[in-house]
């Protein structure tokens, strides 16, 4: 059987799961970290969105195999105590309705601030496109966004 | 006329028709090497004909686009999720080729396709051909400022060996595949390059 180590929320994690197996439900069912949700389970929501190395996957369609020996980080991995930017931005903007896709649309925030801290309303725009909110709250994600770039700032 | 001049004047026109004899062959000969110049232009004109064929497949086409935004499906429709192209081709912060796009094909339906190094041509050098002629196609193709600067020994090894470029003829379930098989597409490329790489007027 084959063994995949990779590092999880910074803690490094070794696992026998069949290596073509998504890493959503590796995360989910393996790992326990069931904040990052299954939403359409081929790439075209952004529910599962997670950080490799930097950037913001798809990891309903991310075979284990990929991870192997990089960083993921799942929206628990953002802070334990609620203090990065982002967390507390959605929280001061009220973000969430239903809440399902937010995991998502803070991880793809997490990797579009860290690339780009002052990010215009196209930037934001452009990165964030690829999550979908059935609730609609769109305009009050780029407001979090916004809130986030100012609270990095003075964090 | 004397006789002593006879001799001379047979001589002068002996020297003159062999002359022009002469003359007659190199004119045949030259218009030999024309002759065989034209038949290359035409075969690598032809062979590029049959190149095109396959750039402006949608497999290649879409993402050999101009402006920001990769075209998706056999009919070229505007790419799911307002995709931009990015500096570097592999798509905007958050929002990179490789966040969906895997080193293989997905077996799900409407899954996104897979291949290794998804992406498109960088912002400098976009090599698009979008709505150009055969010919201008053919010499935006060979021009290194917009094909990234790449000579045609490089462009060859582009259409031979990129993997990327195979995908084309493994598009997964859904999606046509070029005009040519991939070895067709490889031989017509190779004769049109060996032609001198002609380009229709």
């Amino acid at each position: 059987m084959q063994r995949t180590e990779l590092i999880v929320n910074g803690e490094r994690k070794v696992t026998d799961v069949d290596p073509s197996t998504p890493l959503l439900w590796v995360l989910r069912d393996t790992f326990g970290l069931t904040g990052t949700k299954f939403g359409c389970g081929i790439a075209q929501c952004g529910a599962c969105t997670v950080n490799l190395e930097g950037d913001a996957i798809r990891s309903c369609v991310t075979p284990l195999s990929r991870t192997a020996g990089k960083r993921v980080t799942t929206v628990e991995g953002l802070s334990k105590d609620g203090s990065h930017p982002v967390q507390r931005a959605w929280l001061s903007e009220q973000v969430p309705q239903c809440g399902y896709c937010q995991p998502g649309q803070m991880m793809s925030a997490s990797v579009l601030l860290a690339r780009n801290p002052r990010p215009t309303d196209a930037d934001i725009d452009d990165a964030m496109s690829g999550n979908i909110c059935r609730c609609g709250t769109y305009q009050r994600i780029r407001s979090a966004i916004h809130r986030a770039t100012q609270l990095a700032k003075h964090k | 006329m004397s006789r002593a001049r006879i001799p001379s004047a047979i001589a002068a026109a002996a020297v003159t028709v062999v002359g022009l004899l002469l003359e007659s062959r190199l004119k045949a000969d030259s218009s030999l090497g024309a002759a065989e110049n034209t038949a290359d232009n035409t075969a690598g004109v032809s062979a590029f004909r049959d190149v095109a064929s396959v750039l402006t497949s949608p497999r290649c086409l879409n993402c050999h686009i101009p402006g920001e935004s990769p075209l998706q499906g056999d009919e070229g429709r505007p790419h799911n999720m307002n995709v931009k192209r990015g500096e570097d081709g592999r798509g905007s912060p958050a929002m990179r080729c490789t966040n969906c796009h895997q080193s293989t094909n997905s077996d799900l339906a409407h899954a996104p396709p897979g291949a290794p190094d998804w992406r498109l041509p960088d912002a400098k050098t976009p090599l698009a051909w979008h709505g150009l002629s055969t010919g201008d196609l053919c010499r935006t193709l060979k021009d290194p400022t917009k094909n990234g600067n790449r000579d045609l020994t490089a462009l060859g090894e582009h259409v031979t060996s990129d993997k990327f470029v195979n995908w084309a003829w493994n598009p997964g379930v859904g999606r046509s595949t070029p005009p040519l098989s991939h070895q067709q597409f490889v031989d017509k490329f190779t004769q049109w390059t060996n032609s001198g790489a002609p380009c229709q007027r």
